[in-house]
């Protein structure tokens, strides 16, 4: 290699090598020794000790925090998909014009571009003790006084994060089904099989990858948010990054907050690995 | 033939209902912000442009938005800098920790972005520097980078290397390539993602939350304001934060479009 392209190379690799390695390698590096320092009234001190993760798992408030935050992350993903399957399948299957079909599918997608602490505000709105929700409730006389079931709880938080994220599980389904050849369909049917045995035999199978992709991502979102939990989550609906949030502010334990930060990193890190994995033992499969 | 009728019937309704569940939260955000009394229930009073008018006069609400201006037109700058040439790399050249760069640099799309927010905020610590909008702008940029990097990259990959070797065969330099053949066939590329990136920062909150220093950012005052309690000039800033949102999806759709076109 000669020298002048060798120097071009390493004017185009210069400036994002050196911003990765500054801004996100370092700063997890320090995040890592930070979780060994020690909290020492006002602040904290350098030190290397094993306490913080101690804390952590032996704490049951922090445990059942993650715990928790896990839950809601798996029944938001859940959700998602429940909703996002059938109107992604809707879409690839049921709709015949390609023009409606990219309209209904902008649909779901567009609420992305949406701010989505409004979107989640406006849940805050509708469910509230005072809210939109319980007023109509009133006013056609289902209810007779407000109810409180609807907001500072898991479900409306569950609800809330849904309807957030949903769009990260429609665009991968969206994907593989609009890979399935349509003629495996109908071989399935000219073979005999019933819809509904060709839906669970062919097409089920054919877009596990898409649902593993939007599971994944949904799941890793929804596990570091700490906006939907202010908002609508109440007392029993702190996650894990609220938490951490509050070590950084009023609890001012940096070296905890730094540790429950690293904790969340591996448990969202795994998750990922996992699901790569499996998507290309997937693709092995059907290739 | 009923049957399949019942189906279709069905299926209405199911997609029906789940486009109104998207649709009408954004729909009730909107209508409220019109509505003549202060509190958020059922039924609405009467329309009004009363919040609208108290927003025109509310100055650390146009100092937020200014700051959010500011922020977000830096920060997508700043990323579209780093991001092109980093897609350029993962796509063309072979270097020693590829593997490492291209991990890191697309974490943070699946990476809660506290983690990015917490770990600059103890960097700036060790730095001793001030935490401030430009700490944000550096934040934003790291965060949005993943963003750019996956879309540029994308497209570098459907673009024939043969169009650069020609290039360079006709004694094209480096930059007359890149400036003259690679971008603009990646153009919609890079304003697509980086408009992505704009609305993504103009909205951003967890890494803000702990970069930001006196100012506020627009959603750090939205934030702040919700805190104290719900009122309607937050459905009317939400509005016209939904209309903007509108404007820049329809621009969007049109760069897709058009780049679909030119490929035919």
């Amino acid at each position: 290699m000669n020298g002048a392209l060798r120097l071009k190379r390493a004017l185009v690799l210069s400036p994002p090598l050196l911003w990765t390695f500054l801004f996100m390698f370092v700063p997890y590096a320090i995040l890592l020794v930070y979780s060994f320092w020690q909290q020492k009234y006002p602040t904290f001190v350098p030190a290397f000790q094993f306490g913080n993760y101690v804390q952590i798992f032996t704490d049951p408030q922090y445990f059942r925090v993650i715990l928790r935050t896990l839950k809601i992350a798996f029944f938001v993903s859940l959700g998602a998909a429940l909703v996002a399957y059938p109107y992604a399948y809707f879409l690839v299957f049921r709709v015949r014009k390609p023009g409606l079909r990219l309209m209904l599918y902008m649909a779901v997608v567009a609420p992305l571009w949406v701010s989505y602490l409004l979107r989640a505000y406006t849940w805050k709105t509708i469910l509230g003790t005072t809210g939109i929700l319980n007023s109509f409730l009133m006013s056609t006389g289902i209810l007779s006084e407000p109810s409180s079931v609807f907001l500072y709880n898991q479900t409306a938080m569950i609800v809330t994060l849904i309807y957030v994220f949903i769009p990260f599980m429609v665009m991968p389904i969206y994907a593989v089904l609009e890979k399935i050849p349509h003629s495996l369909k109908e071989a399935s049917a000219d073979l005999g099989v019933g819809r509904v045995r060709t839906f669970l035999s062919v097409t089920l199978p054919l877009s596990i990858p898409g649902i593993v992709a939007g599971f994944t991502m949904t799941f890793c979102l929804t596990f570091g948010d700490f906006i939907a939990p202010f908002l609508v989550g109440g007392p029993d609906g702190q996650m894990i990054a609220n938490v951490i949030a509050s070590q950084f502010g009023a609890s001012l334990n940096w070296p905890l907050g730094a540790a429950l930060a690293l904790v969340m990193l591996m448990i969202v890190l795994s998750i990922i690995t996992v699901s790569d994995k499996f998507e290309r033992l997937g693709q092995g499969r059907f290739a | 033939m009923s049957r399949s009728l019942s189906e279709r019937l069905a299926w209405v309704v199911g997609i029906t209902l789940i486009l109104a569940f998207l649709y009408l939260p954004i729909a009730v955000l909107v209508a409220y912000s019109f509505n003549a009394s202060r509190s958020l229930t059922w039924p609405m009073t009467g329309f009004t442009l009363e919040w609208y008018q108290k927003l025109a006069a509310n100055e650390a609400l146009i100092d937020a938005f200014y700051n959010s201006l500011y922020v977000a037109i830096s920060a997508t700058t700043l990323t579209l800098i780093i991001g092109v040439p980093a897609a350029l790399a993962l796509d063309r050249i072979d270097f020693p920790g590829k593997g490492l760069f291209r991990k890191l640099i697309l974490l943070p799309i699946a990476l809660p972005g506290i983690i990015t927010g917490i770990s600059m905020l103890i960097l700036f610590r060790s730095l001793g520097i001030r935490l401030s909008l430009e700490a944000v702008i550096v934040g934003h940029a790291t965060a949005l980078l993943a963003v750019v990097v996956t879309q540029v990259y994308a497209r570098l990959q459907r673009l024939p290397n043969s169009l650069q070797e020609a290039s360079e065969d006709l004694g094209a330099s480096g930059l007359q390539t890149f400036f003259l053949i690679t971008l603009p066939n990646i153009k919609t590329a890079v304003i697509g993602s980086g408009m992505l990136a704009f609305t993504l920062s103009f909205d951003e909150i967890p890494v803000t939350f702990f970069l930001t220093g006196r100012d506020n950012t627009l959603p750090m005052f939205i934030w702040s304001t919700m805190r104290r309690g719900l009122t309607p000039e937050i459905n009317a800033i939400g509005s016209l934060i939904v209309l903007m949102s509108i404007v820049l999806i329809f621009v969007s759709v049109r760069l897709q479009r058009n780049t679909k076109t030119q490929q035919k």
